[in-house]
Formats: C-alpha cells, sequence, structure tokens
C-alpha cells in the first residue's frame, strides 16, 4: 500500500505542482493519475521513488516513510518505466533488462539469465538479446523498457505514460500486453497517462487530476462512468460522447445499443456479466 | 613553382636528418611540446567540464573563460609569458600558453559532450537506481566520449599550430625552419619547413578523426545500417546523436 | 606603463591597420561563406568535398599556410593580400560549416509551409531559410570575428604590420608594457567587434533572443 498524505510540492521556481494531496494506493491493483499535461501527475509518481521530494507531506509504502529511505535503493527496489523506454543507447537490450541486477551486485551470468527470462515475459524474442535499442521498433523497445522495471521483482511498478510514443496499434498491442501482466504477476502498479480510455482499460482505482494534482474524482472506471463526481469530470471522460454514450435502440432481432453518432456499438445481452 | 621543386629537394636532402637540428628532432620536439601541454590542460580541464555538464553549474562561467581566451592572441601570450619567466625558462613559458591555449577546447568538450546526451536518458539512470557517481562512470562518460575526442582534436590542432610559432623564441620545433629560412631569406627552406608543419597537423587530425569515430559506443553507431538491424515500427526513437565538433588553425 | 602613454600613437595606428585587415577577412569570409555553404547544404553529393576541404584547409597551421599560399598563387608572402587572404580562408572554414549547420537548423514543417503558401524558391530562401538560419549563422560569425581578429597577429612574423608588432618589437627590445598593450588590444578590439556583432543580432533577429543555445555550444566545441 501506498499513502499520500497532504503532500504539496512547490518548485523553486514558485509553481505548485502538488497542492495538498492525499490518496491510498491499494496493494497488487493498478492505479492510474489521469489529466491533462501539466497537471501534476508525474510529479506525484517521482514522489514515490524520491526522484522528486515533498515541500511537505509525506508518502509512505507500507506505513513507512519513503523520506526515511536511502534514494538509491528506494529507486533499486522499485520498477520505473518511461516513455520511450528510457533505455541506455550503449547497453544492448540483456544490458538494458540486467541494469538494477547488476547495480544490486548479481554476477554478470545471473543478471544475464535473469534478464533472457524477462524477456520471455514481456514477449520478446532472446534472439535480440545482444542488439541495441535503436536497431528495435518502439513497440520493441517499450517492452525492454517494462522488462527493465520488471528485472529486480519488485513489489511497486511505476509507469510515466510507457505508451505514449507508440502508434495506437501497437499501444493496444501492449495495453493488452499489460493487462496479462499484472494478471499473472500481482503487482502494486501506478500509471500515469493522459489518456482516459487507457486509464479506464487499465485502472483499478482511477484518480482524475486537475492542476495543482487537485482531485476532481477518485474511483473504479465503473464509478466514474456511472456517476460523475461533476460536469468536468462528465465532460473529461467523454460521458456526453462517443463510446460512453449509448442509448439502447429496439430492432426486430433485440435489443441493441447506439452510440451518439447514431453507429451501433453492441447488442444489448439481458442478464448479469 | 620551381620554389616547391627546391623545397622537395631540401627535405629530401639527407643532410637534413642528421645533426643536432635533424628534422626528426624538431618534430619530437613539436610532438613533445604538444603532447605535454594537451595531457597537462586535460588533467585541469576535462574533471572540470564533466563536472560542469554532471552539475550543470558554473556553465556560464566556462563560456565566459572560453570567449575571453579565445580572444586572446596566444602568440603575444607566448611572448609576454617568456618575458615575465625570464630567459632561462622558456620552455615553462612555452607550455604554460599552450596550456592555457588548449583549455576552451577541452573543457568546452568535457561539458558539451555531457549536455548532447538526451536527458530522458540521465533521468532513467537515477529511476533505476544509479547513484551520481554510477551515472558519470557509466552513462554521462561513455555518451559524452565522442565530443571530448573532439575537443582533443581541437585541442591538438590548435596547439601543434601555436608550437610552430615557438620557434620565433627559440624553443625549436618544425617553426625552426620557416623563422630562420624567413631571416636567411632561404624561401625553400621556409617552404620545407611549412609542408612539414601542414603533413604533421593533417596527419594528426586524420588520427583523432578516427579516435572521434571508435569513441562513437556500439549501439549509437549501430542504428547506422547494421546488418542485423531490423525496424519494424516507421520512426523508432532515435538516440541523440551529438554533434561533432570540428578543428582550428 | 610610461610606455603605453608615450606610444599613444603608434597603438592607435596599428590597431586601426589590425581592424583594416581583420574586417575585410571576416567580411569576405562571410561574403563568400553564405553561396558555399548554400551549395554545400542544398547538393547532398558537394556537401561532403566542401565540408571536407574546408575542414583540411583549417587544420593547417596559421604559419605554415601563410608561407605556402604565396608560392602557390604567387605573391609576395610580406604583402597584406597574403595575411588577409589566408584569414579569410580560415573563416571560410569556419562559416561555410556553420551556414550549413543553420539551414539545417530550420525546421523542415516551416520550409514546407512557406512553399505551400506561395513562397517560390529564391524568395523563400531570403525570406524564409536565411533569417532562420540567423542564429546559427550569426554564432558562427561571432567565432570566426574573434579568432581572426587574434589570428591576424601573427602576420608581423611574414612581415605585416599590425598589432603583432608590438610583441616582436616588445620582445626584442625586453618591453613587457609593450607586449602586453598588444595583447590588449586585440582583445578589446575582438570584445567590441563580437558585442557590435551580438547587438546586430538582437536588432536583425529580435525573434530569436536567448535562443539556440544548444547550437552555441555546439559552435563553441567546434572552435
Amino acid at each position: 500500500m501506498i499513502e499520500f498524505r497532504n503532500v504539496t510540492k512547490r518548485f523553486p521556481d514558485g509553481t505548485v505542482a502538488v497542492d495538498s494531496f492525499d490518496l491510498v494506493i491499494p496493494s497488487r491493483r493498478t492505479t492510474v493519475f489521469v489529466g491533462s499535461s501539466g497537471c501534476g501527475k508525474t510529479t506525484l509518481l517521482r514522489m514515490i521513488n524520491r526522484m522528486v521530494e515533498p515541500t511537505s507531506g509525506t508518502v509512505e509504502i507500507d506505513g513507512e516513510d519513503v523520506a526515511a529511505k536511502q534514494g538509491v535503493a528506494l529507486r533499486r527496489s522499485i520498477g520505473y518505466v518511461m516513455q520511450n523506454g528510457g533505455l541506455m543507447p550503449h547497453f544492448t537490450v540483456a544490458e538494458n533488462i540486467a541494469t538494477v541486477p547488476r547495480l544490486n551486485g548479481r554476477t554478470r551470468r545471473a543478471a544475464r539469465a535473469r534478464a533472457l527470462e524477462l524477456m520471455d515475459v514481456v514477449g520478446l524474442d532472446t534472439a535480440m538479446a545482444d542488439r541495441y535499442p535503436s536497431q528495435l521498433s518502439g513497440g520493441q523497445q517499450q517492452r525492454v523498457g517494462v522488462a527493465r522495471g520488471l528485472a529486480a521483482d519488485p513489489n511497486i511498478l511505476l509507469m510515466d505514460e510507457p505508451f505514449g510514443a507508440v502508434d495506437p496499434i501497437v499501444r493496444a498491442e501492449l495495453q493488452r500486453e499489460l493487462i496479462r501482466l499484472q494478471r499473472d504477476l500481482d503487482k502494486t502498479v501506478v500509471f500515469v497517462t493522459h489518456d482516459v480510455d487507457e486509464a479506464f482499460l487499465l485502472g483499478d482505482q482511477v484518480a482524475i487530476l486537475a492542476e495543482g494534482a487537485r482531485r476532481l474524482q477518485v474511483g473504479s472506471p465503473s464509478e466514474i462512468t456511472e456517476n460523475p463526481a461533476d460536469d468536468f469530470v462528465a465532460a473529461f471522460i467523454g460521458a456526453d460522447r462517443g463510446k460512453r454514450a449509448l442509448r439502447v435502440k429496439q430492432t426486430p432481432r433485440g435489443r441493441v445499443l447506439v452510440d451518439a453518432e447514431g453507429r451501433t456499438q453492441g447488442v444489448l445481452v439481458e442478464g448479469e456479466g | 613553382m620551381n620554389l616547391l621543386a627546391d623545397a622537395f629537394a631540401w627535405l629530401f636532402a639527407p643532410e637534413q636528418w642528421t645533426g643536432p637540428n635533424a628534422l626528426q628532432h624538431l618534430l619530437a620536439q613539436q610532438l613533445s611540446f604538444t603532447a605535454t601541454a594537451v595531457a597537462i590542460a586535460a588533467l585541469i580541464a576535462v574533471p572540470l567540464g564533466w563536472a560542469i555538464g554532471h552539475t550543470g553549474r558554473g556553465r556560464e562561467v566556462a563560456v565566459a573563460f572560453s570567449g575571453a581566451a579565445r580572444a586572446v592572441p596566444s602568440f603575444g601570450l607566448l611572448v609576454l609569458l617568456v618575458l615575465v619567466f625570464g630567459v632561462l625558462r622558456k620552455p615553462e613559458a612555452a607550455t604554460v600558453t599552450f596550456v592555457i591555449l588548449a583549455i576552451p577546447s577541452l573543457l568546452a568538450g568535457a561539458y558539451a559532450g555531457f549536455e548532447a546526451i538526451d536527458r530522458r536518458v540521465v533521468d532513467a539512470a537515477r529511476a533505476v537506481g544509479m547513484t551520481g557517481a554510477q551515472i558519470l562512470w557509466r552513462v554521462e562518460i561513455p555518451l559524452g566520449l565522442p565530443l571530448l575526442v573532439a575537443g582533443f582534436r581541437s585541442a591538438v590542432l590548435q596547439v601543434v599550430a601555436t608550437v610552430t610559432i615557438a620557434a620565433y623564441v627559440n624553443l625549436g620545433g618544425l617553426g625552426l625552419p620557416i623563422i630562420t629560412g624567413l631571416s636567411l631569406r632561404r624561401y625553400e627552406v621556409v617552404l620545407g619547413g611549412a609542408i612539414l608543419v601542414a603533413l604533421l597537423a593533417l596527419v594528426l587530425d586524420a588520427l583523432f578523426a578516427l579516435a572521434q569515430r571508435a569513441a562513437v559506443p556500439h549501439g549509437i553507431r549501430a542504428d547506422q545500417g547494421h546488418p542485423t538491424g531490423r525496424r519494424l515500427d516507421p520512426e523508432p526513437a532515435a538516440p541523440a546523436t551529438p554533434d561533432t565538433a570540428d578543428t582550428h588553425p | 606603463m610610461d610606455w603605453v602613454s608615450e606610444n599613444l600613437d603608434l597603438i592607435g595606428s596599428l590597431t586601426l591597420e589590425h581592424l583594416r585587415q581583420s574586417v575585410i577577412a571576416i567580411a569576405a569570409g562571410f561574403a563568400l561563406s553564405l553561396p558555399l555553404g548554400w551549395v554545400a547544404w542544398r547538393y547532398r553529393l558537394l556537401r561532403g568535398w566542401v565540408i571536407t576541404v574546408t575542414g583540411l584547409l583549417y587544420t593547417i597551421p596559421s604559419l605554415a599556410l601563410l608561407m605556402i599560399l604565396p608560392v602557390v598563387a604567387g605573391y609576395p608572402a610580406t604583402s597584406e593580400t597574403n595575411l588577409v587572404i589566408a584569414l579569410t580562408i580560415y573563416a571560410i572554414a569556419i562559416m561555410v560549416r556553420a551556414v550549413t549547420d543553420g539551414l539545417d537548423s530550420v525546421d523542415p514543417a516551416v520550409r514546407r509551409s512557406a512553399t505551400a503558401v506561395g513562397y517560390g524558391a529564391a524568395r523563400r530562401f531570403w525570406a524564409v531559410d536565411l533569417p532562420l538560419a540567423g542564429p546559427v549563422i550569426l554564432a558562427g560569425l561571432r567565432v570566426t570575428a574573434v579568432s581572426t581578429i587574434s589570428l591576424a597577429t601573427v602576420g608581423i612574423l611574414v612581415g605585416v604590420t599590425n598589432l603583432g608588432y608590438l610583441f616582436t618589437n616588445g620582445l626584442q627590445r625586453r618591453i613587457v608594457p609593450e607586449v602586453l598593450a598588444g595583447i590588449v588590444a586585440v582583445a578589446v578590439i575582438a570584445l567590441l567587434i563580437d558585442l557590435a556583432l551580438m547587438a546586430a543580432g538582437r536588432t536583425l533577429m529580435p525573434w530569436a533572443r536567448g535562443a539556440a543555445p544548444a547550437r552555441r555550444s555546439a559552435a563553441e566545441a567546434a572552435s
């Protein structure tokens, strides 16, 4: 469990990125911070592994204040995945994945074995182990980034807009893969995105944030869709349009669901799903 | 063009290659001055440049210093230091001049190398739990190496050019035939010396060009058409390839 | 410092000589680099050649170039022409690179949109490409100006009189203030020309104030 208690972050230039933020992030679930750029969501994420220090308030992991831990050791114990993978361009795929085990003092051989194992887990052909990031596609680089995040078998995985730079088809594939991984691995995932669809697809808990990391609404995707806190949230999640504004239409063969533009989105099936 | 033929005749005459002022001795003097000065300058400038690049602090000071150093004519500085240090300390005076001359290029090469690294790479290194020292040695220094070597290239060429002028204050080197030839009005000697100096500079430049290529880490080189390099996405993220710095007279 | 106060006339006239020789070389180098740089940027095949040849010329030590050029071109080594041409060659070597880098730095989207709204090729070059390449070209020009002014002193070794005279004369007569005065005069005119170029840049390119710091550092590393 990760807990933010009254956390504020004021940068030296005076901007308040996070203003008195409270949130409990449950273990072994995926929590997504969603909001437009500059809302402080990445700052929140980076306070969990002490990449950013809060100006006031505390961030706790399982009841322990992260400020009491050594930053470097803390970061090695938490997986971190960033946009474009954030890979070392001069390390091979295997070396990139094995970075943290090597930093933790594992032998080269053991770290490489672990890297190959993880390539399997994230769906990368182990034949690519000795290639460099520049020789991979964007999607493959992103998988390497995920594998590196998992290499030290952390309980917590932080993901900062990891799929922001890949094309929509690859992104959908990576999202499905992450859902599968999360089912198998059961990590506490904290995910940052500006894409509401991605947030609702991946999140068990979604926090919709506005400037200064102000909480507009926190809940499961169903709760938010069924009962948006206000008009702004409703507009932000697109409750009044597209595939989230469906109405029932009677057809000779039964009832179907139609979106605001009149396109049929699916068939209504009676009974509990 | 007869002069050119005379110059080559002078260059290849056996007497130029024997005695105390034999060309190979002058060449050795030229190279040892250059190597000593660049080595001392590197000991000062490289750690300093790395510190500036790593912390991001002190850049303005370094830029101002480099700009000022460039405006100071090295010939004048050489003469001034020879007068100030005294006739007996000429080699020291010359070495100090060359060190001052070499510092700006090395300093700029060191910090520009770090600045050319994609900030996200350094950020990622920190995010996976590298310490400051690990980021420096495993990420910043290897990725910044090509521009540092470019800095060495430009420093060496600047110093080698200025060592030629050192003959004017009787310090030997390959400038000696040029300076003495001028005062004796023996232009084939002047031209022969000039050709030798130019060749030396071109050879050094070529060697450093090779070193610069060799300094590019694997993986950054690999994105230029590696046989196994297969790109599936139309636009894979390209790593930052640092601008290669050039040389100086 | 008595020497300085007694010889202000000499310092003044040498400074003017020095300035004249340098400014001609800087201006000629700039004027020749624009077309050369454009050709190198526009025609990929020529690019490698132009950059390599100018780079190699740049490598040749000044004293050597001052001796070889007269033989190749057939004018006396002791003439002012010799010094100005050598300085122009060094200026071109820096500037051509700056011009191609500058044109490279222009966002292709801006160029495409200029074409799309109906600029012809020549008009677009003067109205869009050149101004936008301006900050990088200016950075190169500033480096060129300062190093040309400082390098010009070597001219005295082949007998061309300018502020370098204070160095050779000062050494022969062992007058430290004379040499120091020469160094200070060179540094001051280099600084003034640099400030003038910076001011000109601010006036001519108001959109670029404080821009292109990364390019600037590349230009610094290159010199």
